[in-house]
């Protein structure tokens, strides 16, 4: 990309809540799979982290459906990792509620708050709560709408088919100094770039599969879009899965076999077929979307990203159903304490 | 038709989601006329198409499928049973869409289980001829998994429809684009390449593609 980094560079870890397992291999409850999830920022936290995200799903395997409630519990025992959602499910929300939940957040933790929407790759939300898969366009487009006039801050005014229109309302709680960050995740959705261009959010690349470099054009199509609409440019992030461990041996041999079990389980959900050990190497190559393997393998790969995506900004989703809280702990701390500064010294070496 | 001129076929490709621009891109690689179209104004994907697809035009949906030999179908399942079947009269039509109710929602319309999706849409578009592909491989795999001719690791597509003129026509410029294809007679036997099938999402050299195929119980229909 031609454009220079101008925004601060940002580490962080986002967790989607995967059910983790004992010692026996047996699946922890969930609740003691949230008060873990509540540990693991709090370290995050502790070893230098820059944020950590809460991801939000509704199934057995990934039962953190209030990711809001626990960054309130991590807010409490932390004092500067940024917290926000990854992502918030905005279609099947109220966008009054999300804000006042995320404002609250930032009230807690001391304007550490940010929130990234989605339209809804978790689809067990429409149903749940009574909306039809078939609006997720519509439903997205007028929230974000929506959301994007609440974090002006002030009276809101806004009329809308998919909820109560508001008029000159005032919604608390108001942020201390002006709005939180909000960016919008994007998995392939050239109009979803559009939006975020269009409403002023940053814009979150989710890239969990192929090559990351297929993504250029999205960063260039951002940032023409804000020229165009004469918006000043906005940051843009990368959010992609991995595994950190002591070696790149050791973490595959963690990663791979749980991964596996996931992605066997989702094909069936999706209807596609399971990928290969040959593909799995493949993603976690320098032309694949896994970032797994050793601290230094995995910093050399984020380096290399980055700047080629135009982003200042990665966060890695760590944790995938099965491993255990411990694994999960060590992946944390030696993201915070080798991969955050080693991509901070291999960036600057390039001028970054 | 061509009309037997020796130029490539003129492409055209309504929606410009996920699927849309991928499918236009590789098309413009390997040399095609591409032009794109959304359901509205060609102004509102202008910016995208100047980005995500260079050389490509967007256009109005009825100007596009008007000058195009092969029409794209890209838009999502849901759209389809309020889309208008004149639009796509006497064109050979590729139909790239799926219906997998947990992410779908219910279709009532493609809940016939005897027939496969694109039997269905064949059966709407009565005018024109479908020719089933691009549905089985993920639009991000699209750019990445081209091969040049004669590679030894080069990724199948199926290609399967009722005309085996169509057929063939639109399995060249999938090998163009930089695939094998394995081609089927029938749009019923293209279920073999529905959700849930054995190729879809597999990413196969056109031998491993076909053994696929052919270990699957019989795709007739019952
Ligand atoms: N996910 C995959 O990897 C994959 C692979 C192969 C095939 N597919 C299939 O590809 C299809 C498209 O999916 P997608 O994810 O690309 O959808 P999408 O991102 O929601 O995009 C849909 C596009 O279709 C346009 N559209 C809607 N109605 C239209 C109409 N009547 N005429 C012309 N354009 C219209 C929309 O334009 P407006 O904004 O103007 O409405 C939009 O540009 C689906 O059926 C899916 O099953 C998916």
């Amino acid at each position: 990309m031609g454009e220079p980094t101008t925004f601060p560079l940002v580490l962080g870890l986002d967790t989607f809540g995967d059910v983790t397992y004992d010692d026996d291999n047996r699946p922890l409850s969930h609740a003691q799979t949230i008060r873990n999830i509540v540990e693991q920022g709090v370290l995050a936290d502790q070893v230098g982290v820059d944020f950590f995200g809460i991801g939000e799903h509704h199934t057995d395997d990934f039962p953190l459906s209030a990711s809001d409630v626990v960054l309130g519990a991590i807010a409490g025992r932390t004092t500067r990792v940024r917290l926000g959602s990854a992502v918030t499910v905005l279609s099947s929300d109220d966008p009054v509620r999300v804000f006042q939940r995320y404002s609250t957040l930032n009230a807690i933790s001391g304007g550490r708050a940010e929130v990234i929407l989605g339209r809804g790759s978790s689809i067990d939300s429409f149903p749940l709560f009574g909306y039809d898969l078939a609006d997720y366009e519509e439903l997205f487009e007028e929230k974000s709408h929506l959301f994007a006039e609440l974090l002006k801050g002030g009276p809101v005014t806004w009329q809308g088919k998919t909820r109560a229109s508001l008029s000159e309302q005032d919604v608390v709680p108001h942020t201390e100094s002006g709005p939180f960050p909000a960016w919008i995740g994007v998995g392939g959705s050239p109009q979803s770039v559009i939006r975020a261009a269009r409403h002023g959010f940053s814009l979150m690349l989710a890239i969990i599969g192929g090559s990351p470099s297929r993504f250029a054009p999205f960063s260039k199509l951002f940032h023409q879009a804000l020229e165009t609409l004469g918006h000043a440019a906005l940051p843009i992030g990368v959010h992609s899965p991995g595994h950190v461990a002591a070696t790149d041996e050791q973490a595959r041999e963690e990663f791979w076999p749980r991964y596996l079990e996931v992605i066997r389980h989702v094909s069936k959900t999706r209807g596609f077929a399971v990928p290969t050990k040959a593909s799995f190497l493949h993603e976690i190559g320098p032309h694949g979307a896994l970032y797994v393997g050793s601290p230094e393998t995995v910093a050399k790969k984020i380096a290399a990203n980055l700047p080629a995506l135009g982003a200042n900004r990665f966060e890695l989703k760590y944790g995938m159903g099965g491993l255990s809280h411990g694994a999960l702990m060590t992946n944390i701390e030696l993201y915070g304490t080798q991969v955050v500064p080693r991509v901070r010294e291999l960036l600057h070496e390039r001028g970054h | 038709m061509t009309g037997g001129a020796p130029r490539l076929p003129r492409i055209a490709v309504l929606g410009a989601g996920h699927v849309g621009p991928a499918i236009a891109r590789v098309a413009i690689a390997a040399g095609h006329h591409v032009t794109i179209a959304a359901s509205g104004d060609p102004e509102k994907i202008a910016l995208i198409t100047r980005v995500l697809v260079p050389g490509a035009e967007s256009q109005w949906a009825a100007d596009a499928v008007r000058d195009a030999d092969i029409v794209v179908l890209a838009i999502p399942l849901h759209k389809f049973a309020a889309f208008d079947p004149a639009l796509l009269a006497g064109k050979i039509v590729i139909d790239t869409m799926n219906y997998w109710p947990p992410t779908d929602g219910v279709q009532e319309m493609f809940e016939d289980r005897r027939y496969g999706s694109s039997e269905i849409v064949q059966r709407r578009l009565a005018r024109s001829t479908i020719v089933k592909t691009f549905n089985h491989i993920g639009y991000h795999e699209l750019e990445d998994e081209r091969r040049p001719e004669g590679s030894p690791e080069r990724r199948a597509l199926g290609v399967a429809g009722d005309d085996p003129g169509a057929v063939d026509l639109v399995a060249d410029v999938i090998e163009r684009i930089g695939y094998d294809t394995v081609r089927l007679d029938s749009l019923s036997a293209g279920r073999l390449f529905e959700p849930g099938g054995p190729v879809f999402g597999a990413s196969l050299p056109r031998t491993e593609f076909e053994l696929a195929l052919s270990v699957e119980p019989s795709s007739s229909r019952s």
